[in-house]
């Protein structure tokens, strides 16, 4: 069967650019690039290739990437990272409601030793408003961590503009681009961060390898102590063949980001359009202006995400959902909750993520398998049952 | 796969999914909160089901289940039917991923809830209303008990316990019965309020 992969916020597919360039450090090259031999520095020699491609994505200098082994850890690097760092001036962080859950995870650690969190409230498209940021700070604050864009629902966040409430006040602001780099433009300078996480596996590169971006003279206790690797800031063996591959694919994505932007934006409207002309009772979810360029997500009222992602699956169409189903913890998606969206909406939540292949035939296929999918599983709902009945009274 | 072939098929060709207009009894379980919800419709005639219909909202594992609990029931007697348990219908599916035990599987639960409506109804009328059953087997919590968060065992007394691994305090929901977070002000499962 012709498999239609719209799962792109999940993993993407390795570049040939990335995987050509990461084989030879799978074979001969195979070195431990703190060796002072040849073969050590054969290694070494690519893996500084590799930090200055990550940092000329976003605008920062090769010093001040220290590579991790994915979004996750560079999220935990940061929160954790600065905030135990700057524990002497205080012990208050605030973040939005709508992290990723190493975001959020990661500050309720903290809580355990001492600090306490505020969470920022979103508006109903999932937009953070700096005014609100500004109301949290207290004297206390000593970090601030506020996502580039969010993979549940596509919202791009104002991150310069928080940025603007947050500094000049002695807090350190970090950024969650994972969702964002290497799909959008992202420059540290312009957008004014001391921190900002991303990773490869979301534009082409492998799975494994990541990094935080650390703003020149930010202090950051490690959280992997070991060797001198990455200047002390992360210990143990660098993942020199999945580095490489990231630092391919951010040569990729420089290069090509606004023609894929301008690709799959253009199909990415057919669907936020197409899905709900089609199909009645199905809200977009995210923000229509502010949003990613490969991102339609909505909810389909009456309807559960996992009995839609099967039913997809089985034609052929893999998607994700935030519903509380198919989550392994079985709880509905916060971010849809701190949306406003009630409990029985955002159990309907399905995410088409696409790239740069994704064609016009793929999305037709959506639109068409769609309808009968929703019909058959609303003729099967209770919730669509007593809505019909209170229609027609 | 984390369903079984048995689940995919009737999860994808459910059997007996509609309303029944004129049902002698309706029972329904679950709730949107937890993702799941299964309204039960039954016929009897004779002290047997002559007919079942259900509607399902839920995952592909709660859609099986119901459509499960269906075939199994008809045809059945009261007495019968109410024998049925939820550990009967996964095990009759093939088995479900661990922590769909609790939120999705409670299609046993939904078509007693419809027979005891029934009984309800009929109180003081015929033998038929099967008024000298007995009840319902109590679900037993005790036994392959897991935390509703990770899956892990859980550890402590039946009424309060806790899980290491998310360092949660777990209560028993006092409505559905399943272990949910102390500190929440709703049943993960169900969505009751749960008791200061």
């Amino acid at each position: 069967m012709r498999r239609v992969y719209l799962d792109h916020i999940a993993a993407t597919p390795l570049l040939p650019e990335a995987l050509d360039a990461m084989l030879p450090f799978l074979n001969d090259r195979f070195g431990n690039a703190q060796s002072l031999h040849a073969e050590g520095q054969s290694a070494l020699e690519a893996l500084e290739t590799a930090r200055e491609s990550v940092a000329r994505l976003v605008n920062a200098a090769p010093a001040e990437i220290v590579f991790t082994s994915g979004g996750s850890e560079a999220n935990n690097l940061a929160v954790k990272g600065l905030a135990l760092a700057a524990r002497a001036k205080g012990t208050h962080i605030v973040l939005s409601a709508v992290e990723h859950t190493s975001v959020l995870n990661a500050a309720k650690s903290l809580e355990k030793l001492g600090f306490t969190t505020t969470l920022v409230p979103v508006d109903g498209a999932g937009l953070v408003h700096p005014g609100d940021v500004e109301k949290a700070l207290t004297k206390e604050t000593v970090l601030v961590s506020v996502m580039l864009a969010n993979s549940e629902v596509g919202t791009v966040e104002p991150v310069a503009e928080i940025a603007r409430v947050v500094k000049g006040r002695n807090i350190l602001f970090h950024t969650d681009a994972v969702a964002a780099a290497g799909s959008l433009p992202v420059d540290v300078r312009a957008l004014n961060v001391d921190a900002l996480s991303l990773a490869g596996d979301q534009f082409y590169g492998p799975k494994g390898a990541a990094a935080l971006f650390l703003k020149k003279g930010t202090r950051v206790l490690p959280l992997i102590d070991g060797g001198i690797q990455e200047s002390g800031r992360r210990g143990g063996t660098e993942n020199v063949a999945a580095i490489v591959g990231f630092g391919a694919a951010a040569d990729v994505a420089r290069t090509r980001m606004a023609e894929r932007a301008e690709r799959t934006a253009a199909l990415r409207d057919r669907l936020l359009d197409g899905l709900p002309a089609r199909v009645g009772h199905v809200l977009v979810t995210g923000s229509r202006t502010s949003r990613l360029p490969h991102h339609a997500s909505f909810c389909v009222e009456f309807v559960e995400g996992e009995a839609m992602l099967l039913s997809l699956d089985m034609k052929g169409i893999a998607v994700s959902s935030g519903s509380a189903c198919t989550s392994k913890s079985l709880k509905a998606s916060h971010v849809l909750l701190a949306m406003g969206l009630d409990h029985a909406t955002a159990q309907g939540s399905v995410v088409f993520s696409l790239i740069e292949t994704t064609a016009a035939a793929d999305v037709d296929d959506v639109l068409d398998a769609f309808p009968p999918i929703i019909d058959r599983l609303r003729k099967m709902s209770p919730l669509y049952t007593q809505f019909l009945k209170e229609k027609t009274p | 796969m984390i369903y079984s072939d048995k689940v995919m098929d009737h999860f994808s060709n459910p059997r007996n999914v509609g309303v029944l207009a004129d049902a002698d009894g309706v029972g329904q379980v679950g709730n949107p909160v937890c993702g799941d919800m299964m309204t039960f419709y039954i016929k009897v005639k004779n002290g047997h089901l002559a007919d079942v219909k259900f509607q399902t909202f839920g995952c592909g594992a709660a859609i099986a289940v119901s459509s499960m609990v269906s075939e199994m029931a008809i045809g059945k007697t009261l007495v019968e039917a109410m024998a049925i348990t939820n550990e009967k219908v996964a095990e009759e599916l093939g088995g479900l991923p661990k922590n769909k035990m609790h939120c999705s599987n409670l299609g046993a639960d939904a078509l007693h809830e419809a027979i005891q409506d029934y009984r309800k109804k009929r109180q003081g009328g015929t033998k038929d209303a099967g008024l000298e059953t007995a009840p319902a087997p109590a679900a037993d919590h005790d036994e392959s008990c897991c935390c509703p968060y990770c899956d892990g065992p859980v550890e402590g007394l039946k009424d309060v316990c806790s899980c290491r691994h998310c360092d949660l305090e777990l209560v028993e929901c006092p409505e559905c019965g399943n272990y949910t977070n102390k500190a929440d002000a709703l049943c993960i499962s169900c969505g009751a309020k749960i008791p200061r």
